[in-house]
């Protein structure tokens, strides 16, 4: 947040023009996409950079990051949000075992696609469920992320200690039916999760903006990711989406996301509308 | 608008005292429960005709219609129409006044009018200087007739020194119609034609 000083100069137009510029300088000069991010929450976090840099301007953030690489590493982690949780929203999971996996249960083998999966705490989380639900060997979960450093993370399945109790307690709302801790090992370090949960993930780099399609989905998971888009990034990924269901395939979004303003509204229907579980009937 | 404790009563009588063709869009961050959704929506369109909605992501802004912040999002305004956010907690909160009001801010300009109620933390005292250095108004609620005066006061606190023709102080139940009194000077109908045409 900044408090500039003249108050009646401030010109909303040439902010956003001074913003497009940086990310436009930002892609030209290092190829990462922004352009098409929702644009308050990027110019909040543009202004956080400024203030953390000591600069006055957008512009000037545009010149520090085209000639400084590491004032663009610091940018970059502004602009990549990575809040997750194990079972994070107890009743989407719940949901999806009520609803998605009887439906689930009719295919000899199924692929689902977590897209924009973070540091991996809700891929456990559905390994766990599909092996509760004696699906798992049946299932291929396609877990990406843009970002190679929390992928890495993922794939090591070691997770803060300290938020245990608050997983052990999702878990449970989410209709867990053992011990959460039969899951993981307690150490020095954090708890780390069976390996053997990752039998059937594969980890893997894709940009949401910029990659395709890489395969056909029975469910794609991209929860709180398009949030920090814009309507027109927006539309793009629903159609990558929809292009990669199935017939009958199931998509689920954020507790706050919605179709209700896409194109695709009329291809899906819902399925646990609270909990943004959509099922594509067209 | 931006209420944290003793929020739902302050909120509440905001609302039923606007006029009832009131068409200046309304946004609420009201500090609540990670797990409290559809409940404050519901009390509140109890005590206003105008339409109250729990805003989910790209939700258009509308005329004559109430927004409230989800819990556990920051809420942004995009323009014409809002974005959701679950970037980390500001002074503890998500939603978070400051951060709803700086938005509403740097979209509105001179359009925005920020009111800050109620509440026993300093959450929105930024978000409301902020629309004063943007050009845009500030309501504060009077402390004395505030549940709780922490909020209300670090407000007037963050106004100081301020061009003191964009604030002012009001007892709970004048607001409403400094806001109705606010929305319909020449000034503020000016800023909001521009910007509705951006």
């Amino acid at each position: 947040m900044t408090l500039p000083s003249a108050p009646t100069t401030y010109d909303p137009a040439l902010e956003r023009l001074e913003i497009e510029l940086l990310l436009e300088a930002v892609y030209r000069h290092y190829g990462f996409d922004f352009r098409g991010y929702a644009y308050a929450s990027l110019r909040r976090r543009a202004w956080k950079r400024i203030q953390a840099e000591r600069l006055e301007t957008v512009s000037d953030l545009q010149a520090a990051v085209l000639h400084d690489p590491e004032v663009l590493d610091r940018l970059l982690d502004d602009l990549s949000v990575n809040v997750t949780a194990m079972f994070r929203d107890p009743n989407f999971f719940l949901a999806f075992r009520e609803k998605v996996v009887p439906l689930l249960r009719t295919y000899p083998f199924f692929r689902i696609w977590h897209a924009g999966c973070s540091t991996g705490e809700e891929v456990y989380s559905m390994a766990i469920l599909l092996e509760e639900e004696g699906l798992y060997d049946r299932a291929r979960i396609y877990a990406t992320d843009m970002n190679e450093r929390v992928l890495r993370q993922a794939r090591a399945g070691i997770f803060p200690l300290e938020r245990m109790q608050e997983y052990t307690d999702n878990y449970i709302r989410a209709g867990g039916r053992r011990s959460f801790s039969e899951y993981y090992t307690a150490g020095y370090d954090g708890a780390l999760f069976d390996p053997a949960l990752l039998r059937n993930v594969v980890f893997a780099q894709h940009n949401l903006v910029t990659d395709r399609s890489f395969s056909e989905f029975n469910a794609i998971l991209c929860r709180n990711v398009l949030i920090y888009f814009d309507k027109s990034l927006q539309t793009r990924v629903h159609r990558l989406f929809y292009d990669s269901l199935a017939k009958f395939g199931v998509l689920a979004l954020g507790g706050k996301e919605t179709l209700r303003f896409s194109a695709f509204e009329e291809c899906f229907e819902q399925l646990a509308p609270a909990e943004k579980v959509y099922r594509k009937v067209r | 608008m931006g209420a944290s404790w003793g929020g739902l009563h302050a909120v509440s009588t905001i609302l039923a005292a606007l006029p009832r063709d009131f068409d200046t869009p309304v946004a609420i961050v009201q500090h609540r429960a990670k797990e409290s959704d559809g409940l404050l929506v519901g009390l509140l369109q109890s005590v206003t005709t105008l339409h109250v909605r729990d805003v989910e992501d790209k939700e258009p802004i509308l005329p004559g219609h109430v927004y409230v912040a989800p819990p556990d999002y920051h809420l942004l305004v995009d323009d014409d129409h809002f974005s959701l956010s679950m970037d980390a907690a500001v002074r503890y909160s998500r939603p978070s006044i400051d951060v709803a009001l700086a938005s509403a801010a740097d979209s509105g300009g001179a359009a925005a009018i920020g009111v800050l109620l109620t509440g026993a933390n300093d959450d929105g005292a930024r978000g409301l200087r902020h629309i004063v250095d943007k050009g845009g108004r500030a309501i504060v609620q009077d402390p004395a007739t505030a549940e709780v005066r922490t909020m209300p006061e670090a407000g007037l606190r963050a106004l100081d020194g301020a061009p003191r023709d964009r604030w002012s102080v009001a007892p709970l139940p004048e607001i409403a119609a400094r806001i109705a009194a606010l929305a319909t000077t020449p000034d503020s109908q000016r800023a909001r034609a521009r910007w509705e045409a951006r």
